[in-house]
């Protein structure tokens, strides 16, 4: 027991003396959450839209008002006609024109019902389809407030709510899958090159020798990675909450231990590639490549795993951050407990002990 | 009669229809210095493997300090020092901190640990570099150091393999003094070298050739028997007839 913790202790020192080692595990995740919550997200803000309001009366005021104060739009002061628009359009200056044709006043005081036009930019149809939704809730709204909180009068109004996610929040996505990520890349790269580097140096050797048992090693090499990554998985949880505005809603001890679980998936799997890599470099290569393609492809998290090949979709089962992934989001966006997640914490708690296993298996034989 | 650290009898390590080590019978006698020679492949490593305690024999028998190896790994290991070519010692730790946790992993208590590497450190002169890395530290002084290092647990023998390789003749020089320092505290010492000058230190040696053993005996012994001027032409003499390409 002694010996495990000088060993420890030792890991730790070169943790904290290298400096690519202290950058791959506190400076990759602040990156990539900032970048995947900032820089790469699918929500739109700010987008430029020209209001050609040809009816000029209260409503439409109020409508351009309300607008006006979305985070979503930026108004153009400027009226545009028929080919400038077109022209504002193909320079890329303006993203979206709502067009109030002269009777729309009229018609909706008479009526109760009249139509505006809405033009996008389809060349780019994600944003084009959000900015036109944007835009549909907030008429929704408007007619929802003439009707006094009533029944809308006008046929039948889809109500939109985005359950877990009333903002149409995009980090939420992405939050789950990159803390996934992160756990693949920083524990299997780091544990993987730090046992390859002992080989390489030759101090494997001296281990492997000495009373302590080699078994002892491989678990005194991955529990600094495991406290640190816990460490590294409550500074996410810090970032995302107070930069990017995701609340957790489910057990925060529940999170914790999954996450435990699956940083143990993630270490096992990286002492399995140093039972397979004979030089840092290729340690490297094999987890980064390895390891990232699969969790960005195959989570889910980028690509909806559902309009995949069925052949893909079953390779995916294989890939242990797709578990995780459902996890995290099922308890720290939706709030659901263990009950919830069981079937999927089996499924990784099994990967985690069949990795693991073969690891130390592989440990000894190559010994022998 | 002095007393017998290593008895190796009929030691035998097969891998298939290869037999690495065949059929080798020696004994190694308290605070002698050891040479083991044989050109690559010639099997020296995997027999200091299974002395080592870190692979079995395929059959034979050995003992190492009064422990069998076959189901007595763990005071193998307890009771031996290694160190190898690599220098083994982590280049981002410092001096102290090498010295400890090689002394932790031996168990030492942190009493033991602290007297014997202050002590070290004073006689290696090494006292303004003890909080250094090591791997600011010139190579000789480094292999000094993983030299001590691998004798810190006081272990009964201290297996070398090929530890000079790569450096100066002086820090070659000065790492035998060593060697000759810790034999005459009772230490045995098992040492493979490729520098056949190295052979003409050692108190006794033995030529291994494609996994057998050739010749066992002091060095002068060996030179008369082949009449030969030194070392090299010795090895060469039995190394020629070896049928195993180098690996």
């Amino acid at each position: 027991m002694k010996q495990l913790l000088v060993f420890i202790r030792k890991e730790f020192y070169h943790v904290f003396r290298d400096r690519r080692t202290l950058l791959i595990m506190f400076g990759l995740p602040v990156v990539q959450i900032l970048l995947f919550g900032y820089a790469l997200t699918s929500e739109v803000k700010n987008a430029d839209i020209v209001i050609s309001d040809q009816s000029k009366d209260a409503n439409t005021e109020r409508i351009i008002s309300k607008i006006k104060s979305s985070s979503y739009f930026i108004v153009q002061e400027k009226q545009l006609a028929g080919p400038e628009i077109d022209a504002a359009f193909k320079k890329g200056t303006i993203k979206c024109v709502l067009v109030f044709p002269p009777q729309f006043g009229n018609d909706l005081r008479h009526d109760g019902k009249a139509s505006v036009q809405i033009i996008a930019d389809g060349s780019d149809p994600n944003t084009a389809k959000t900015l036109v939704n944007y835009l549909s809730v907030i008429l929704l709204n408007y007619q929802q407030e003439l009707a006094g909180g009533g029944v809308v009068p006008i046929g039948i109004i889809p109500e939109l709510r985005m359950l877990y996610n009333p903002e149409g929040n995009g980090s939420l996505n992405f939050i789950p899958g990159v803390i996934a990520l992160i756990f693949m890349i920083v524990c299997a790269t780091l544990t993987s090159v730090s046992v390859v580097k002992e080989k390489e140096l030759g101090t494997m050797e001296i281990l492997l020798v000495s009373p302590f048992h080699p078994i002892m090693v491989l678990i005194a090499k991955a529990i600094p990675y495991l406290v640190l990554s816990l460490v590294n998985f409550t500074l996410i949880l810090i970032l995302s909450v107070g930069f990017l505005d995701i609340a957790v809603k489910g057990s925060l001890l529940l999170l914790f231990a999954e996450s435990t679980l699956f940083i143990i998936t993630c270490l096992s799997v990286g002492l399995l590639i140093s039972n397979i890599a004979t030089s840092q470099q290729a340690a490297m290569l094999i987890s980064m490549m390895g390891m990232m393609l699969p969790t960005l492809l195959l989570t889910g998290f980028m690509y909806p795993l559902e309009n995949m090949p069925v052949p893909l979709q079953l390779v995916a089962n294989v890939v242990p951050s797709r578990w995780y992934y459902l996890i995290v989001k099922a308890v720290m966006l939706k709030g659901l407990g263990f009950s919830a997640v069981w079937r999927e914490t089996l499924v990784l708690a099994g990967m985690t002990v069949a990795l693991l296993s073969l690891a130390l298996l592989k440990f000894k034989t190559r010994l022998e | 009669m002095a007393e017998q650290v290593i008895v190796c009898k009929e030691l035998t390590k097969r891998f298939g229809d290869f037999y690495a080590v065949n059929n080798i019978t020696f004994e190694v006698t308290k605070g002698e210095i050891f040479g083991f020679l044989g050109a690559n492949g010639a099997g020296k490593t995997t027999a200091m493997r299974i002395l080592c305690g870190l692979s079995f024999p395929t059959s034979g028998t050995a003992t190492v300090a009064g422990f069998d190896v076959y189901h007595q790994q763990d005071q193998i290991k307890r009771n031996i020092g290694y160190m190898s070519q690599k220098f083994s010692l982590y280049e981002n730790l410092t001096v102290l901190e090498n010295i400890e946790f090689y002394g932790g992993v031996y168990g030492l208590s942190r009493q033991v640990i602290k007297e014997r590497s202050n002590e070290l450190i004073r006689t290696l002169g090494l006292e303004r570099e003890a909080k250094k890395l090591v791997g600011e530290l010139p190579l000789g002084w480094k292999q000094k150091l993983a030299f001590s290092v691998a004798i810190f647990h006081r272990p009964q023998i201290v297996f070398l393999d090929e530890p000079t390789g790569g450096v100066d003749p002086v820090t070659r020089r000065q790492f035998w003094d060593m060697i000759y320092e810790a034999a005459a505290t009772g230490i045995t010492v098992f040492v493979t070298t490729h520098y056949m000058d190295e052979a003409e230190y050692c108190n006794r040696v033995t030529i291994m050739v494609d996994g057998k053993i050739e010749a066992l005996d002091a060095p002068q012994a060996l030179k008369q028997r082949f009449q030969a001027e030194n070392m090299e032409e010795v090895f060469y003499q039995l190394a020629r007839s070896a049928k195993r390409s180098s690996d």
